[in-house]
């Protein structure tokens, strides 16, 4: 399936993980994930909600720690990382929050420079305001440098959030629910972008989502989170050529049958 | 891996007394974690310039219209207040002098930090709770930033600077107050008013003051922003994030006062 992406590197795994398991007092979210992330893949995560897939890539970016197992990212372990460490890979890895997380003190401008003023020190300031616009033009919102979060509507401070982790040049895409919330139309657009980001910054993402037309467009590679491990693994029609109860009506609810 | 930002939560409200001493320790060293951690941080490059004076002026600004009234109000009413009582031992010349050892000991430093509590401490416990609650310092920390030191350092070193000058302007406010009752009453001159307010005060006077103002600086930022950094559970979570910096640094204050008093009374 050919969707303009770069191609997939089935040698170089950018994000490893075995047997992870993480609880919450006694729920027990994720018993013992398995998964490999290969350069230039878009791999969706998909599940019901309160399945841990959130918790999946919070802590693959350092956010939460894993009870048990091993998570290796971009050949780091990330429980074994010093702070400086994990600061220095962070910035490999971008983070696209569910709510966009975009500072709502800051303009759209004072968002993207935020991270790349701090990450960058020597950074000049032409640098910084071609880096801004470059992200800008990339998710097509050029026009809203000035504005402050609150005046944007839903999908642009997707498109926002998106652009503030591409001005660090990530190789590694995080998205939390890229379009939980969104209207179908601005859902198309965010699945287009995420394609495009793959493309233009040759990044390999873990998409975590409900949304089949999302895992549809997006995803070489669609992984099924149910009961805390891993159920089903392989490419849209792979995972749901079953009559597998608990798989089923995802399909058969997105696509109205 | 970053285990700086985990805490050890506290036990739950309702629980038994004895595991709500225990939450009380817990608490008591999640506090003291955070305490180091700023000490650790904020004195470190890179350094946020730029944000902390920003932060100095939110905390100026947030405060300064409700700080110039009550001092200038404290200082009229303590001085009609305590006329009568002087009045009787026909010392009412010695009013001036009573009224800067008490604004300038103990009033200003203390009105200042109670009313930056309520308005400063609170918004930095909002603020940084509801920060925490939509994932923007999460954001902070996966973009390889370090948000301990931007909304943190900032604002405890911001409160830390500039509650003492708050709390000198108050004083000399409270003197104003005080020189317009003594004006309408006694007649006094300012320069003669102003003669018999400083010829009392000592330097560890002025000391103690600046001390305790710092004191009560950095307690209302550092209650504030731990209070907002580790708020949960919502917009519940940004309403108990502000209570509680408010009701923790003003208690708080009140012990620090007594103990900086004590102290300041065997160097006289």
């Amino acid at each position: 399936m050919d969707k303009g992406k770069a191609p997939i590197d089935y040698t170089n795994a950018v994000i490893t993980i075995k047997g992870l398991k993480k609880s919450f007092d006694d729920q027990h979210v994720l018993r013992g994930i398995d998964l490999e992330l290969y350069q230039g893949e878009n791999l969706v995560v998909l599940g019901r909600s309160g399945t841990g897939k959130s918790v999946l890539i919070k802590i693959i970016s350092g956010l939460l720690k894993a009870d048990k197992g091993h998570v290796e990212v971009l050949g780091k372990d990330i429980d074994k990382i010093t702070d400086k460490e994990l600061q220095e890979l962070r910035i490999r890895i971008g983070f696209s929050f569910q709510n966009s997380a975009l500072y709502d003190s800051m303009t759209v401008r004072k968002n993207l420079e935020f991270p790349l003023v701090r990450n960058r020190r020597n950074i000049t300031r032409p640098e910084i305001d071609n880096a801004v616009e470059t992200v800008l033009d990339a998710v097509g919102l050029g026009k809203t440098i000035n504005q402050m979060p609150a005046e944007l509507s839903g999908g642009q401070r997707k498109r926002i959030g998106i652009a503030r982790t591409l001005i660090l040049n990530p190789e590694i895409m995080l998205y939390d629910e890229p379009t939980a919330g969104l209207d179908p139309i601005t859902c198309i657009e965010i699945n287009e972008l995420i394609n495009e980001v793959q493309h233009r910054y040759k990044t390999s993402s873990i998409i975590i989502t409900h949304d089949m037309t999302c895992a549809k467009s997006t995803g070489d590679r669609i992984a099924m989170l149910l009961d805390g491990q891993f159920q089903r693994q392989g490419s849209f029609e792979e995972v749901f050529k079953t009559n597998d109860e608990r798989v089923k009506p995802f399909f058969d609810y997105n696509f109205i049958q | 891996m970053d285990t700086e930002n985990s805490i050890i939560l506290p036990i739950k409200r309702k629980a038994k007394p004895q595991k709500r001493i225990t939450s009380f320790f817990i608490s008591l060293f999640n506090i003291n974690k955070f305490i180091l951690r700023f000490f650790k941080e904020a004195f470190l490059p890179p350094y946020e310039f730029k944000e902390i004076i920003r932060q100095c002026y939110e905390v100026g600004v947030r405060s300064f219209t409700l700080i110039s009234l009550t001092g200038f109000i404290v200082g009229l009413i303590f001085t009609k207040q305590s006329r009568p009582s002087l009045a009787q031992f026909g010392a009412n010349s010695w009013l001036p002098s009573l009224v800067s050892i008490a604004i300038m000991r103990a009033l200003a430093p203390l009105v200042t930090a109670l009313i930056a509590a309520g308005k400063v401490g609170s918004s930095i416990g909002a603020e940084l709770g509801s920060m925490r609650v939509t994932e923007q310092i999460d954001a902070m920390e996966v973009s390889g930033t370090k948000p301990f030191k931007f909304l943190v350092c900032t604002r405890v070193l911001a409160t830390t600077l500039t509650i003492p000058i708050l709390a000198t302007y108050t004083g000399l406010i409270g003197l104003l107050g005080g020189f317009i009752n003594v004006y309408t009453n006694e007649g006094t001159t300012y320069r003669t008013y102003m003669q018999q307010v400083f010829d009392p005060l000592t330097f560890v006077d002025f000391t103690a003051s600046l001390i305790k103002s710092i004191v009560f600086g950095f307690t209302i930022g550092i209650v504030g922003c731990y209070q907002g950094y580790y708020s949960t559970k919502g917009t519940e979570g940004v309403g108990k994030a502000a209570n509680g910096a408010v009701v923790t640094a003003m208690f708080l204050i009140f012990i620090e006062e007594i103990v900086i008093v004590q102290i300041s009374s065997w160097f006289r």
